[in-house]
């Protein structure tokens, strides 16, 4: 069976490995994301692409070493340099000297054919009952982890024993991925879902909300996020993340095949502060803000990869979000550069100004109540 | 007398103040760190020892970038991120400031500040232009001490134009300028108005600055610095008495409000820590990939702090050695 790879975002590889399992290949998964994967992958990127291209080359050289033939990457069209990632992986890697086939598989827009081909040549079960299988396997799997993150970021928060919630996270990753048949993958989701649910927590505590938005990659991937989920629940802190992979799947990638006007919506949101797609999630990200201010979060924190396009331009309009609508946000721009220690300074200075901002709404004194993580 | 201390552990420097429960300032100290928080840490409490004498230490605070370490190392009842510590000092000081410039050995910061509580702030990310160690820097390279560079850059009376987007090209036009012809003045006044500008257009950027501002940190001693601030502002900066250890005040201010809301006694360490033996140490740990470098602290042998490791394995491990002397074998 020939080996296949694909770069990591977040806990993706679960269902990937399934859906590659199912369609007759032999998938090896990455190592998880470390500083080496960084630096193999920042020595043969250029300097001013974005972060997330680089460590999908570190991804690449690490799956290689473990034997992988193939890669498979996702492509696109839109202002958003993603769109062209694959192919410039591709020379990236091909210049650096690797000998792999490198497969990118876009959304139909144009040409549904050529994707099938595609298909047909890189799987090697390829019939419809085949796909339809593999398919669906690997969404109850993403809908499951999804389904899962999403209370987990809840329970976190207010969870009597720190850390308790990440470690049941870390065995449920574990057991999903090594669940084969339909009925256990079940029986594991349901089981995990019901722990979380008897986690004991905090009555009393009212944690701060803050929603999370920006670059889906940063947001997605905590390897690369300083682990920013965990390390806000740890601090006491509901956060919402706005990007879920199988939402993304769902409103974005097969939306934007049959419904041209799919982006309605958002921009009716985020009139008057910005009126077009520019491209990533950067609409998503004005969007999110927006509404968070209107439904009286605490604040929100925006993720990007440092010369990211589409969140500058969030950027720009987020000071007049912030100011209309009295929505408190930060903005950390991240790459290989990017310190620990710089990343935790700024958002525990972020959680002190919003616990302030809190008490002050509520008619508190300033500097009565300061967070206490 | 219950008294509280204010630790601000610093790229450059160390500070120390000694505040009473009416936020009196005592005694305060800014001792240069020389690469060594711990040593410094040390020296700076045998120094302030005459103050705390016969009174009760009753709160402790740390800030900086070496909050963790030393919090750990004194036993601290609040850790806490510079930023809130500045602007809990300014508010205490000047409780209807809007704006903080804060400038320090390595970090420069903005904190906007509206209707007594911080309503945004930022912080150098890429560039430490215009820090104190780049000054410092430059000072040596002109054969004076970082004062008297401030003291020329103001008489300068017609600044240079200086390139200021990058340190080191900044110096490379300095040096350029130098050998054109420039007087000295002159190219220092460019190079603090540089500075300035790079100030206001990284972290001032769609951040309105209102008065009152307030300009501290090691800095804020500066002459031409903060005259090229004023110019630029079109308004005089406030420069608070102890503008140097403002951090150090404002995490003791925050420890004192904690100590006296709560019950509870500090947990200070004392004042042992003065004269006991502190190492530190790192080694690799190759656990996995990440290769964390792990830092560890020692107290006359015993572990009492690991730091460092992303995932906790080495962390973890004080607190069941806690009071077992050197059963870690650590490599």
């Amino acid at each position: 069976m020939l080996k296949a790879t694909f770069p990591h975002i977040g806990n993706s590889y679960i269902p990937f490995r399934t859906l590659l399992t199912e369609l007759g290949l032999d998938p090896v998964i990455p190592p998880p994301i470390t500083q080496r994967t960084i630096s193999l992958g920042t020595q043969i990127a250029p300097e001013f692409a974005c972060f997330p291209l680089k460590v999908n080359l570190g991804n690449y050289i690490e799956a290689i070493e473990k034997g992988a033939e193939m890669i498979l990457m996702a492509g696109g069209v839109g202002p958003c340099r993603f769109g062209y990632y694959g192919e410039v992986q591709r020379e990236i890697l091909r210049d650096a000297g690797y000998s792999v086939e490198f497969f990118v598989l876009e959304a139909p827009k144009t040409h549904p054919r050529e994707l099938w081909e595609k298909i047909k040549r890189v799987f090697p079960r390829h019939r419809a009952p085949d796909l339809l299988r593999a398919v669906r396997k690997a969404w109850v799997k993403a809908d499951a982890l999804d389904r899962f993150d999403r209370m987990a970021n809840h329970v976190r928060a207010r969870e009597e024993k720190k850390g308790e919630v990440s470690r049941l996270q870390n065995r449920f990753y574990q057991q999903l991925d090594q669940a084969d048949s339909m009925g256990e993958i079940r029986r594991v989701a349901d089981g995990f879902l019901e722990e979380l649910k008897a986690v004991p927590v905090r009555k009393e505590s009212q944690p701060l909300r803050i929603r999370l938005v920006g670059e889906i990659y940063m947001v997605l991937e905590p390897s690369v996020n300083f682990h920013i989920e965990r390390v806000l629940g740890e601090m006491g802190v509901d956060v919402e993340r706005t990007i879920y992979f199988t939402d993304w799947v769902k409103e974005t990638l097969l939306k934007s095949i049959y419904d041209p006007n799919w982006r309605e919506p958002l921009l009716a949101v985020a009139r008057p502060y910005l009126k077009n797609f520019v491209g990533g999630h950067g609409l998503e990200t004005v969007a999110h803000t927006v509404e968070a201010g209107v439904n009286r979060y605490d604040g929100v924190i925006q993720l990007a990869p440092f010369t990211c396009m589409p969140e500058i331009v969030a950027m720009q309009v987020l000071p007049a979000v912030s100011r209309d609508l009295d929505i408190p946000y930060l903005t950390l721009i991240i790459d290989e550069h990017a310190a620990e220690a710089g990343i935790m300074t700024r958002l525990e200075a972020f959680i002190d100004l919003l616990y302030y901002h809190r008490n002050s709404q509520g008619g508190g004194k300033a500097g009565e109540a300061v967070s206490g993580y | 007398m219950k008294l509280f201390l204010g630790i601000d552990v610093g790229s450059v420097s160390t500070n120390i103040v000694v505040i009473d429960g009416n936020g009196q300032l005592l005694d305060k100290l800014y001792i240069r760190s020389r690469g060594n928080p711990v040593g410094s840490v040390q020296q700076g409490l045998a120094t302030v020892l005459k103050t705390l004498k016969g009174h009760e230490v009753a709160g402790v605070g740390t800030t900086g970038s070496g909050r963790q370490l030393i919090g750990t190392l004194v036993g601290a009842d609040l850790i806490k991120n510079e930023i809130t510590a500045h602007a809990v000092a300014c508010l205490n000081l000047v409780p209807d400031v809007q704006t903080i410039i804060e400038i320090g050995g390595q970090d420069s910061k903005l904190i906007v500040i509206r209707d007594g509580i911080v309503s945004d702030f930022a912080m150098n990310t890429v560039c430490a232009a215009g820090t104190g160690s780049f000054l410092d820097q430059q000072a040596a390279r002109l054969n004076m001490d970082v004062g008297q560079l401030g003291d020329m850059a103001a008489q300068g009376e017609h600044p240079v134009r200086i390139a200021g987007r990058c340190a080191v090209f900044a110096e490379s036009d300095m040096i350029h300028k130098q050998q054109m012809g420039h007087k000295i003045e002159d190219i220092l006044a460019g190079l603090c108005r540089a500075l300035v500008r790079n100030f206001l257009s990284n972290l001032g950027k769609g951040r309105e600055i209102k008065p009152p501002v307030i300009f501290q940190g090691g800095v804020a001693a500066n002459r031409g610095i903060r005259l090229a601030f004023e110019e630029a502002l079109g308004f005089p900066l406030i420069i608070p008495e102890h503008y140097d250890v403002m951090g150090a005040l404002g995490v003791a201010l925050l420890a004192r409000d904690k100590m006296l809301a709560g019950e509870g006694s500090s947990a200070f360490k004392g004042l042992e820590i003065v004269d006991s033996a502190i190492e530190t140490g790192s080694f690799d740990c190759d656990g996995c990939a990440n290769q964390c470098e792990v830092i560890e602290l020692r107290q006359e042998g015993m572990l009492i702090a690991c730091l460092g490791d992303k995932c906790g394995k080495w962390s973890h491990r004080v607190h069941y050695t806690q009071g077992v002397r050197e059963t870690v074998q650590v490599g």
